[in-house]
C-alpha cells in the first residue's frame, strides 16, 4: 500500500472519480427525464451507506483496528432523530447536534474501553458494544422497542432549505457525502493522519518516538463515530424510521463488506464499496428471495480475493509533482 | 428473528413476580439454577469457541451458525426416530462433519490472513447458513419437545425443577470436565495447550499443524452442534438463533480471557448467573428506588446491558480476561 494517496489528474483513477461525481450531481435530473423517481431513492441509499462506510473506513482503513460495531452509530443518528421528532422538536440543526454530541460521548466512553484491547479483542468488545445498544433499543418498549418508531416528518432544516422532498434528502446527502470525502482526503494527508497510518504499519515504532498513539486512535474513533451518526441521521430521514435493526451487527458486517469491496484505505472506495453492494442486493433480492445463499459466499470469496477493491482495480498513475516533493 | 432468546428461559416459566415474592428462597434458588442452566449452555459453545479463537487465531463467526445448525438437525432427527440418542448423534456428528468440510474447504486459507479477512469470510457464512436454513425448513419456529423420560420434574429440597434441565446442567459440567482431562492429560491436549502458547514453535517441532487445526476446528463444531442439541428443547429453533447467543458467548470469552478454557468456564458460570438473576431481580430492586413507571421502563432495559456493562468493569481492570491464556 503506497504511503500518500497521490492521484495524477490524467490518471483514470481520477478521470473515473470526476465522471462519478458529476453523474452524483444530475441523478435527479437523469430520473426524471426517464421518469423513474426509484433510482434517487436508491442512489440516496447509497450516499448514506458510502457515508458510513467512509467513516467505518477512518479506523479501520487508515487506523487499522477492526470495529465491528459501527452499525451502533447509524443507529444512534437514526433514533436522535426519532426521540427527538417523538417529543416534538423538529429542527434539524438540533438533531444535528444532538447526533453528534450523543455519538462523541458514546464513542469515547466505549472507544476508551475497547482501546484497552487490540486485534481479536477488540474486534468482539465493539461488536458487543453495539449488540449492548441494540438490546437497549429493543427493549425501550414505549420508543416502539422490537418495531421500531415511526418518525412522522424529516428533520426540518427551514428557511435554509428543505430535505422533506426525495430530491432535497439526495442533494443534502449528496454535500454532506462529498464533504465528508473531501475532508477525509485532509485528513490522512495531514499529519495527524500520517502518524495513524503510521501506527497502522507500525505501532511499536511510532510509540518509541513519542506520539500518544493511544490519543490518535481514539480520537479517530470518535470522529468516525460522530460521522457515522451523521450517516445515521439521514438514514432516519430516508426511511422516517427508526429502528433498532439499524443497530444489529449484520449491518456493522454489511459496512465491512462495503469497505473492502470498494477498496480499503482508499477515500474513494467505500463509496464505491457502498454502490456495488447495494446494487448487487437491489439485483440478488429481484430473482429470489433467497438472495442471501448467493450474497453470503460471494462475501466469502471477497475476503479471498478482493484485497485492493474495485477502485483499486483503476491505475492511480505518476503522482504529481507536488506530491513527491513533500517529505 | 428473536433477540431476547437469552431469556427466553426464564420468562413466562416463573412468572408472575411480585414484591411479596421479592425475597423468597423458592424463587432465589430457581434463579439461581436457571443461571447455572444457562451459563453451562454458554460454557458449550465458549470452550470450543475459545479454543478455535486462541490456539489457531482465527475469528471463528460460524460458531452460532453451527449451534443453529446442531439444533435443526436435533429437532429434525427426534421427529423422524422420536429417539433422543439418535438426536444427540445426528447433532454432534452433523455439525462435525459440516465443520470439517468448511474447514478444509474455504476457511483454512485464511489463517494466514488478517483478521479482518476472516470476519469476511466468517461473516458471509453465516449469512448463507441463516439463509440455507430458512429455505430448508421455512421461516416460522420449529419446535423440539422434550423426550419423555426427562419431561418430569425432579423434587429437591421441597421444589420441583425440570429434570431435562438437570441435564444440561449435567451434560455442561461433564463436558468441563471432559475437555479439562483432554487438554491437561493427553498427548492431545498438551499439543494444544502449546499451540496457544507459540503454534509455531509447534510446527517447527515436526507437529502437523494442519491437522491439529482441522481436528481443532472439527472439536469446536462439534460442541457448538452439542450445545444446539442441548438448547433445543429450551429454545425455539429459527433461523439466525446462533446470532445472539454468539453475542454473548463472545462478552464470555472476552471476560474469561481469550483461548483459556477455565476463563471460559468461569466467564460462563458468571455471564450465565448474572443475566438471569439480573433480568429478574434488576427492576423488582429498581422499584424500590424509583416511580413504579419509571423502574417497568428502565428496568428490562437495564437488564438487558448488563453483562456488557459487567464485561466493560471487567476489561477495564484486565483487558486480557480473568484467566488470561496468553502472557
Amino acid at each position: 500500500m503506497s504511503f500518500p494517496e497521490p492521484i495524477s489528474p490524467r490518471s483514470p483513477r481520477f478521470l473515473v472519480g470526476v465522471v462519478i461525481l458529476l453523474v452524483l450531481a444530475l441523478v435527479p435530473q437523469i430520473s426524471d427525464a426517464i421518469g423513474e423517481s426509484y433510482y434517487v431513492t436508491i442512489v440516496t441509499r447509497i450516499l448514506i451507506f458510502g457515508l458510513a462506510a467512509s467513516s467505518l473506513n477512518l479506523i479501520l482503513g487508515y487506523g487499522g483496528l477492526v470495529s465491528f460495531g459501527h452499525a451502533l452509530y447509524l443507529g444512534i443518528g437514526a433514533y436522535a432523530v426519532g426521540l427527538l421528532s417523538f417529543y416534538g422538536v423538529s429542527n434539524g440543526w438540533i438533531h444535528l447536534a444532538a447526533t453528534v454530541g450523543l455519538c462523541a460521548i458514546v464513542s469515547l466512553l466505549t472507544g476508551l474501553v475497547c482501546m484497552r484491547t487490540s486485534g481479536m479483542g477488540f474486534i468482539m468488545i465493539t461488536l458487543a458494544f453495539a449488540q449492548m445498544f441494540f438490546f437497549l433499543g429493543v427493549s425501550l418498549k414505549q420508543y416502539g422497542g422490537d418495531d421500531g418508531l415511526k418518525i412522522s416528518s424529516r428533520s426540518n432544516f427551514e428557511p435554509l432549505f428543505s430535505i422533506e422532498g426525495n430530491t432535497g434528502l439526495y442533494y443534502f446527502s449528496l454535500i454532506l457525502t462529498l464533504g465528508v470525502l473531501y475532508l477525509t482526503w485532509r485528513f490522512v494527508n495531514a499529519r495527524f493522519g500520517r502518524v495513524l497510518r503510521g501506527s497502522k504499519s507500525n505501532i511499536q515504532r511510532l510509540k518509541v518516538l513519542g506520539f500518544p498513539i493511544l490519543r490518535f486512535q481514539v480520537l479517530t474513533y470518535v470522529i468516525s463515530g460522530c460521522v457515522c451518526g451523521v450517516a445515521g441521521l439521514l438514514l432516519g430521514n430516508f426511511t422516517k424510521f427508526a429502528s433498532p435493526a439499524y443497530m444489529y451487527w449484520t449491518v456493522s458486517g454489511d459496512l465491512i463488506v462495503m469497505v473492502i469491496l470498494g477498496g480499503i484505505a482508499t477515500v474513494m472506495g467505500p463509496l464505491v464499496g457502498a454502490a456495488v453492494y447495494v446494487v448487487l442486493e437491489t439485483i440478488l433480492s429481484s430473482y429470489t428471495q433467497h438472495w442471501m445463499v448467493i450474497l453470503g459466499p460471494m462475501i466469502l470469496v471477497i475476503a479471498l480475493t478482493a484485497t485492493r477493491g474495485v477502485w483499486g482495480l483503476f491505475p492511480r498513475g505518476e503522482a504529481p509533482n507536488w506530491e513527491k516533493r513533500t517529505p | 428473528m428473536g433477540p431476547a432468546c437469552s431469556d427466553g428461559n426464564v420468562r413466562g416459566q416463573f412468572a408472575p413476580l411480585s414484591f411479596h415474592s421479592f425475597m423468597t428462597w423458592n424463587l432465589l434458588v430457581i434463579q439461581a439454577l436457571n443461571g447455572l442452566q444457562y451459563g453451562v449452555l454458554l460454557f458449550l459453545l465458549a470452550a470450543g469457541l475459545t479454543l478455535v479463537l486462541g490456539v489457531m487465531n482465527f475469528v471463528n463467526l460460524t460458531h452460532g451458525a453451527l449451534y443453529m445448525v446442531g439444533a435443526y438437525l436435533a429437532a429434525t432427527a427426534l421427529t423422524h426416530s422420536n429417539s433422543f440418542l439418535l438426536a444427540a448423534v445426528a447433532a454432534v456428528f452433523g455439525t462435525l462433519v459440516i465443520g470439517v468440510v468448511m474447514e478444509w474447504a474455504a476457511l483454512r486459507n485464511f489463517y494466514r490472513r488478517g483478521h479482518l479477512d476472516q470476519v469476511l469470510a466468517t461473516f458471509g457464512l453465516i449469512l448463507f447458513f441463516n439463509e440455507a436454513v430458512r429455505m430448508i425448513w421455512g421461516p416460522a419456529p420449529v419446535y423440539m419437545r422434550t423426550p419423555e423420560w426427562l419431561s418430569g420434574t425432579v423434587n429437591l429440597f421441597g421444589f420441583d425443577y425440570p429434570s431435562y434441565r438437570f441435564l444440561v446442567i449435567g451434560v455442561g459440567l461433564g463436558t468441563a470436565v471432559g475437555m479439562y482431562l483432554l487438554i491437561h492429560h493427553t498427548r492431545i491436549g498438551m499439543l494444544i495447550r502449546a499451540g496457544a502458547t507459540n503454534a509455531q514453535m509447534v510446527s517447527i517441532l515436526g507437529v502437523n499443524i494442519r491437522m491439529l487445526n482441522t481436528l481443532l476446528f472439527g472439536l469446536g463444531a462439534a460442541m457448538a452442534g452439542l450445545s444446539g442439541l442441548m438448547a433445543a428443547p429450551l429454545f425455539a429453533v429459527q433461523p439466525g438463533m446462533g446470532d445472539n447467543v454468539l453475542i454473548a458467548v463472545i462478552v464470555v470469552i472476552v471476560i474469561g480471557g481469550i483461548g483459556s478454557v477455565r476463563g471460559a468456564f468461569y466467564g460462563a458460570l458468571l455471564v450465565g448467573v448474572v443475566d438471569t438473576v439480573g433480568r429478574v431481580y434488576l427492576p423488582l430492586l429498581l422499584r424500590q428506588v424509583a416511580e413504579r413507571t419509571i423502574a417497568d421502563a428502565a428496568g428490562p432495559a437495564l437488564a438487558s446491558m448488563l453483562i456488557y456493562v459487567f464485561m466493560a468493569i471487567v476489561l477495564a481492570v484486565r483487558p486480557q480476561g480473568l484467566f488470561s491464556a496468553r502472557r
